[in-house]
């Protein structure tokens, strides 16, 4: 839209913006998602027929009628406890991991001073984007290989899409920090890694650490599923006791889930509305 | 360091300390910092050493050996591309689906839309509605997709209508949820006047708040159907069909070749939806 227009006298109606400026892109717009949906029901057989049938109904009816009562025996109760915990710390180290890898190649994805020249800076964005371009899960799935079974697998995938994620960011905050220390350090004679230590990375600290919290809120929620593929925590239970048709056990793991990340939500909502306050 | 810096250098030595004045207490945190992580590195099995024991480092490199070259015969591409197309898909199936929850949800659940609202307080029913229809949106939602994908499996089989039934169940919540905010932190008053003045509920949503609100809630909504497209490749691999299921079948079967081409794929296909997504959403403003 052109800047030159005259100011009106009032304030002008706040209008939706056009969509692409000319309306009639806004009708190709709309004819095109149109057809992407429509194509996307034909091209896919969904067999709603199989799910609305009465006797689909009935299945449907008795498999959750078999989760029914849950299984509450103390030892399975602590086995999903455990679970839980390995949830947790899986989180919480991969979330660790990818922040120390992330800073790692957020240095040299960085240009810290006009005249740096950051030979380094557009390959290890690739990495980066590489890194999170492949989602957790399919990460675990690969590491399955060389870490085998296990949390620990399940750890390393949380690491590496995450340190995606965050160097991402972290390389973004050490660009956007203020100049000024870093320059009189500079000026002084310190060597590059001394000036990030005492003049950059005090001032980006808080906004890495505020990047990581939040990643780590999103972890958790990951880490209770990487399990499905055999990655551990509360997700591997899952798949395993499903797997067997162990129904009601299926039911505590689901509802020990399901608290967990109520539990995270609640957490994080009740620390931004202290922090904000 | 070269002659020039190290002039300034000794000039300015007795400014800057040559040790760090803060070491000790850096040196505490550090240690408390360890100990609080051995538990962890317990509960989780951190063996990185596993990594480069013989029996897993074969198979490993022999694995990501076979990445290269990925496979490029002409059957196996026309296979991802379809499957790819039906990874797309299931998202954008299932993102409509949700589309369908969402709306009327939002609708019940939004106070914009409250006729008792205007005199002050919400009465107890529709206030008791709304909050059931949010709780019932945030039980939706906080079910991981992957998990309701593993429970359609089990009840319609394998294939996309599991994927697309856990797409629609997990955004429709999420959707529903984030649009009655949007509508909420929206300005109210044109929407007030128009049921002040005796107009329906519908009435004032689409002549009202709706205008107000569509730039944001389509750029949500795109948003959203980007982050389809990936979780779609994810529950693949739980059996709902499209790039994720071949995915999965290619590394059981240790084809390294095809893992890669597929990756590639993948990645291609998520830097088109990003570009896709944040092309549209700037267009809307």
């Amino acid at each position: 839209m052109p800047n030159n227009r005259p100011e009106a006298a009032n304030a002008p109606y706040r209008l939706p913006p056009p969509l692409f400026d000319a309306r009639c892109r806004a009708c190709w717009f709309t004819a095109g998602i149109l057809v992407l949906v429509l194509a996307s029901f034909w091209s896919l057989d969904l067999q709603w027929k199989a799910f609305f049938s009465r006797e689909a109904v009935a299945s449907m009816g008795r498999f959750l009628g078999e989760f029914f009562p849950p299984d509450l025996s103390p030892t399975f109760l602590q086995k999903v406890a455990l679970g839980a915990a390995e949830t947790l710390a899986m989180s919480a180290l991969g979330t660790v991991l990818a922040a120390a890898l992330g800073l790692l190649l957020a240095l040299p994805a960085s240009r810290k001073h006009p005249e740096d020249r950051s030979l380094w800076r557009a390959p290890t964005r690739v990495l980066l984007n590489a890194l999170r371009a492949i989602p957790e899960l399919v990460w675990a799935a690969l590491l399955l290989i060389s870490a085998g079974l296990g949390p620990f697998a399940g750890t390393l995938a949380l690491a590496f899409h995450t340190a995606g994620v965050l160097g991402r960011l972290f390389a973004e905050a050490i660009e956007n920090a203020p100049p000024g220390p870093a320059q009189a350090l500079r000026a002084q004679g310190v060597g590059a890694g001394r000036v990030f230590a005492y003049a950059t990375l005090p001032q980006v600290l808080p906004q890495l650490i505020s990047y990581t919290l939040y990643r780590w809120e999103n972890n958790i929620r990951a880490a209770a599923v990487l399990g499905v593929v055999g990655a551990g925590g509360l997700g591997q239970l899952l798949a395993f006791h499903m797997g067997l048709f162990h129904m009601g056990k299926t039911c505590t793991i689901l509802g020990a889930m399901l608290l967990l990340v109520a539990l995270v939500d609640a957490a994080s909502f009740a620390s931004r509305r202290w922090m904000t306050r | 360091m070269s002659l020039i810096t190290s002039g300034a250098a000794v000039s300015s030595a007795a400014l800057i300390p040559h040790r760090d004045p803060a070491w000790r207490g850096r040196l505490l945190w550090m240690g408390a910092a360890l100990a609080l992580l051995w538990p962890m590195l317990v509960a989780t099995e951190f063996k990185p050493w596993v990594l480069w024991d013989a029996g897993n480092l074969k198979p490993t490199l022999h694995f990501l050996g076979s990445f290269l070259p990925p496979t490029t015969n002409p059957e196996f591409l026309a296979l991802v591309a379809r499957e790819t197309w039906r990874t797309v898909a299931i998202a954008t199936a299932g993102i409509s689906l949700a589309l369908l929850i969402a709306a009327p949800a939002t609708l019940l659940a939004t106070r914009v839309l409250s006729i008792s609202a205007l005199r002050g307080r919400m009465a107890r029913a529709p206030a008791l509605l709304r909050q059931a229809v949010r709780w019932a949106l945030v039980l939706l939602r906080s079910v991981p997709e992957l998990v309701w994908a593993l429970i359609f499996v089990r009840v319609v089989g394998l294939g996309p209508t599991a994927g697309v039934l856990a797409i629609a169940l997990t955004y429709g919540g999420m959707l529903g949820k984030v649009y009655a905010e949007i509508l909420e932190s929206s300005d109210t008053q044109a929407s007030e006047t128009l049921l002040r003045n005796g107009s329906s509920r519908l009435q004032a949503f689409s002549y009202a708040v709706l205008p107000a609100n569509a730039a944001e809630l389509t750029s949500y909504t795109v948003y959203r159907w980007e982050c389809a497209i990936r979780s779609s490749v994810v529950l693949g691999f739980v059996g709902a069909g499209g790039l994720g299921q071949q995915m999965d079948n290619s590394m059981k079967m240790f084809n390294g070749g095809e893992v890669a081409t597929m990756l590639l794929v993948f990645i291609a296909l998520v830097a088109l939806a990003d570009f896709a997504s944040s092309f549209l959403r700037r267009a809307l403003g």
